[in-house]
């Protein structure tokens, strides 16, 4: 089939970015959608430009490195879906496509489609984490963990830590990122001692990498590849509201 | 090759096997906790070796520094394991035990890995497993609580650990939380989109490493008292892999050009349940997880003419080759026997689908014996995975699978400490050549890097760091801007050429040449002419390669080109080895050496060793040195799953 793509192109993070149209030929509907840009960035190249910039790795839905906004929405169409898992049949022949880094205060653009999503490492360190010193572990059995439990903290486990609920969300707030890790330790009887603290910090930097706050616009469940729920923030809130309660 | 084959000492422990591992951490040298923040450490990687060893290094209190490609730690290539991960702990009490484990995968390994090795990585698994669920790693538990547990690839006993299908994020997100835990208290500093491009040595001794900012373009000096490579495996030199796209060899090959002997390059694991090749824009080819394998059944139509659908081949006109080949382990055979069995088929014309290279993997009886809701409980996520890529519905029509390349057990070759042959040069994870011989049993890969990042590696580091060896060189040393130097220059050559060839299409050259001749099935012949064309590849490369852009910003096409260009000398170092070893043995079959009902072939006599090789020039023969393999525990047999 063939395209028309609108592409966001921009040199660096202080540079001004624009859209760049290109006529794509050739494009076969079991591609997937980074393979459709490989095929323009080669073509790119040996027209004597520049390759278009975006992150990847995986190209299976696991490392959460790629990301694009596509026709305004973040990793696409296609419901549950990361953008190297969609794929070229979901488009139709002459389809135009936009294609957009993730745009968020809190997620600056390095380069093209490529943004800097660090500040989800920041919210990490400050406590996304049970702290269990090599070698000073009980045996994996000494504690139980009920069926319903374990599986409660894998429902939000499963977060790969892309961004697409920032992208998504109209206040581009870190919210469900933070619900997701915040409940997948609070659900676990190892993640009780550092509950409370746990929550306190990961908010506060949220707050202080510039992520926006929630208004319950839900966008960010809609856009999750991994389909989180928005019950992790509402469980966040809970555990706010007592830990802040109890610490002052 | 060389005539002259200097045998290679591993450092092994002796004395009764299952006393080694303790009494030699007895043996190492201490150093004295408020000493050890002078010792700086670095550990380029964080994948779960990588993240593991910075991790458990800094609670030690050493000073650390971790390097990784990817925008986050979180990223690495460890995420994307699905099945799985193995541990000795007989929690369903069915007869296993660590001796058992060490047992399976010395046999498993096809007789080609270290005992000592071995052992002590089943020794080690519990442990693992303890401080996984500690972290909080979400595994599997039955309704009472307790951890659950399955049987995995074709083991006989259920000892694998899993979180639903992703056990490796779940692992890898753990060992990135206890990593991050130390970012935030000071004890390792963290430096992504870092691409380690080569190691400084003085005197032969590890100083430290070069890295290239990929934001910036600007190359970096690091120093420390010891390096740990935890880069992963090769798998990419075959361009299509299970492996992600930023997976390469360069750092471990930048290491073996400085004095790294790499050991058995051409033991390759082949996974038998992968998507088709679906044409010639294809990236990357995905895994199917081999749990699979406990339901579906493997067949192909019996005449190699009949094009009708699946649903119209009729019983009587399919031949499920594992169930009638490998009576007792039917379609749960190993992955090497199990993948070259499929390309027997293929080679015979008897392949489905619009290529003829692929399988069918039904799961129909299994639909009819425990209804679609149970199956679709146990596998829904990879039918689902599955129908996104292909488009085809593996609960109406049997699946198509093909074998693809998977994992590497080669790698940089180690001894018991899991140092180098450069020392204070350590190395981890996929990219040591590690302990599982010539053939991986599933789910222990996982076990392996978590291992030697939690438990080997933080141990036997003071075999380098208490030695008297360490230089504590600063990066002034002219070593460093000597290496750096040559960085630099290699990287204007890449972008000097401007040739007509885009780094994508002699990287997918590259990887036919490798695949047809260095992959499932090899002969003298095949693996001489692949030498030739590596060659003239290479030097095609240096002609032909245009990289657009400069090296003053981020350009992934650069970053792409520098690891294609170690990959063109590497491929070569893979054929020179399969060459080398006159046998069969677990990935690697020499069309030569094998039964009369075509298995594998192994020569114990003249093969029972760890094959590594020293650089002397990329244009010059490699020096073969041997490490004996000796088995006191396990006594060599033919693998027979008949
Ligand atoms: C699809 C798939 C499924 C799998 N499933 C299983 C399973 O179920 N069970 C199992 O046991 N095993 C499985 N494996 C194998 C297992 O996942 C890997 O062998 C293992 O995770 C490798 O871990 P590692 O830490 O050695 O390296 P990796 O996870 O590959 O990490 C490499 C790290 O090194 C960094 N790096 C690489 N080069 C450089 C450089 N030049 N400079 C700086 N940093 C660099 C990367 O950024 C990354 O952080 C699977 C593999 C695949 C591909
Ligand atoms: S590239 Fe890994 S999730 Fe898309």
């Amino acid at each position: 089939m063939k395209l028309t793509l609108n592409i966001w192109r921009q040199a660096g993070p202080e540079s001004e970015g624009q859209f760049e149209t290109h006529a794509l030929d050739g494009v076969s509907e079991d591609m997937s959608f980074l393979e459709m840009l490989d095929l323009l960035n080669q073509k790119l190249v040996m027209s004597g430009r520049e390759a278009v910039a975006f992150d990847h790795d995986c190209r299976e839905g696991i490392c959460g490195m790629c990301s694009l906004v596509i026709n305004g929405e973040a990793h696409g169409p296609v419901k549950g879906t990361t953008t190297c898992q969609l794929h070229m049949r979901s488009f139709s022949d002459g389809d135009q496509i936009v294609i957009e880094p993730f745009r968020a205060a809190a997620f600056p653009i390095i380069r093209d489609l490529v943004v800097d999503r660090s500040s989800f490492d920041s919210i990490i360190m400050a406590g996304g984490f049970i702290s269990a010193r090599t070698g000073s572990a009980p045996d994996g059995n000494a504690i139980l963990v009920p069926k319903t439990d374990s599986d409660k903290a894998m429902d939000a486990a499963a977060c790969i830590g892309c961004g697409g609920c920032v992208a998504a969300c109209p206040n581009a707030a870190a919210m469900l990122f933070t619900a997701a890790k915040v409940t997948h330790l609070a659900s676990l009887p190892q993640g009780q001692p550092e509950r409370q603290s746990r929550v306190l910090s990961m908010v506060k930097e949220m707050d202080e990498q510039g992520f926006g706050n929630c208004t319950n616009e839900r966008e960010c469940e809609a856009a999750c590849p991994k389909e989180i729920s928005v019950a992790t923030i509402a469980q966040m809130n809970r555990d706010y509201l007592k830990a802040a309660i109890f610490t002052d | 090759m060389s005539a002259s084959s200097p045998i290679l000492e591993s450092n092994s422990p002796t004395g009764p096997i299952a006393d080694r591992w303790a009494n030699h951490r007895f043996d190492l040298k201490l150093i004295n906790p408020a000493n050890r923040r002078k010792f700086s450490v670095l550990v380029v990687g964080t994948g779960l070796a990588g993240a593991a060893a910075a991790a458990t290094l800094a609670e030690q209190g050493y000073s650390v520094k971790s390097l990784c490609i990817q925008d986050s730690p979180r990223r690495a290539h460890s995420i994307a394991a699905q099945g799985g991960i193995n541990a000795a702990k007989n929690y369903p009490n069915d007869g296993d035990s660590i001796y058992r484990l060490f047992y399976d995968t010395v046999k498993g390994g096809d007789f080609r890995a270290r005992e000592s090795n071995v052992y002590r990585l089943a020794e080690i698994s519990n442990q693992i497993i303890d401080q996984c669920a500690a972290q909080g790693v979400p595994f599997a538990r039955e309704y009472g609580g307790l951890l659950a547990n399955r049987s995995f690839g074709g083991a006989q006993v259920s000892r694998t650990f899993y979180a639903r299908g992703q056990t490796g994020q779940q692992l890898l997100l753990g060992a990135y939380s206890a990593l991050m835990r130390q970012v935030a208290s000071g004890g390792v500093e963290l430096l992504t989109r870092r691409e380690m491009v080569d190691l400084v040595t003085v005197d032969g001794v590890a100083a430290g490493v070069i890295a290239r900012n990929l934001v910036t373009g600007e190359f970096e000096r690091h120093s420390a008292d010891a390096v740990l490579l935890c880069t992963g495996g090769y798998g990419n030199v075959f361009y299509l892999s299970t492996n992600a796209q930023a997976s390469n060899v360069a750092a471990a090959w930048k290491c073996h050009k400085k004095g790294a002997f790499f050991a058995n390059p051409c033991f390759t694991q082949i996974h038998p349940t992968c998507i088709p090749v679906s044409g010639k824009h294809q990236s990357k080819l995905t895994l199917m997880s081999e749990s699979l394998r406990n339901d579906g059944r493997v067949w192909v139509p019996k005449d190699n003419t009949d094009r009708r659908t699946p649903s119209e081949i009729p019983e009587d006109a399919r031949d499920y080759y594992l169930e009638r080949r490998y009576p007792s382990f039917g379609n749960l055979v190993p992955r090497d026997v199990a993948s070259r069995a499929a390309k027997a088929e293929c080679d015979k014309g008897r392949g489905v689908g619009d290529s003829n290279l692929s399988v069918y993997l039904d799961f129909g009886d299994a639909i009819r014996r425990d209804g679609a809701p149970l199956i679709a409980e146990k596998y829904g996520n990879l039918f689902q995975m599955y129908e996104m890529i292909t488009g085809e519905n593996p609960y109406k029509t049997p699946m198509r699978i093909y074998p693809a390349v998977h994992y590497t057990m080669g790698g940089l070759w180690v001894d018991y400490n899991l140092q180098s042959s450069v020392p204070g040069l350590f190395v981890l994870g996929e990219a040591n050549f590690s302990d599982h011989g010539a053939n991986r049993l599933g789910a222990s890969a996982l076990m392996q890097g978590l291992s030697d990042g939690y438990f080997v590696a933080p141990a036997t580091i003071t075999a380098h760091l208490a030695s008297g060896k360490v230089q504590r060189l600063n990066t002034d040393h002219p070593a460093f801007a000597e290496a750096e130097a040559e960085a630099t220059a290699r990287s204007s050559k890449l972008l000097g050429v401007q040739g007509g060839r885009t780094v994508e299409s002699l990287h997918q050259e590259l990887g036919q040449i490798m695949w047809d001749n260095v992959g499932m099935a090899r002969t003298a012949e095949g693996l001489k002419g692949a030498i030739s064309s590596i060659r003239s590849l290479r030097e095609e490369f240096w002609n032909e390669v245009r990289v657009p852009g400069e090296a003053s910003h981020l350009n992934p096409s650069l970053e792409r080109a520098g690891r294609v260009a170690d990959f063109m000398e590497f491929g070569e170092l893979m054929a020179v080895d399969a060459l080398a070893r006159e046998e069969s043995c677990g990935g690697h079959f020499r069309e030569e050496h094998q039964s009369a009902d075509g298995e594998a072939a192994r020569d114990d006599e003249n093969f029972s060793h760890a094959a590594a090789w020293e650089h002397k020039g990329i244009e010059q023969p490699k020096e073969l040195h041997k490490e004996k393999l000796t088995f006191d525990y396990v006594q060599p047999s033919t693998r027979s799953y008949k």
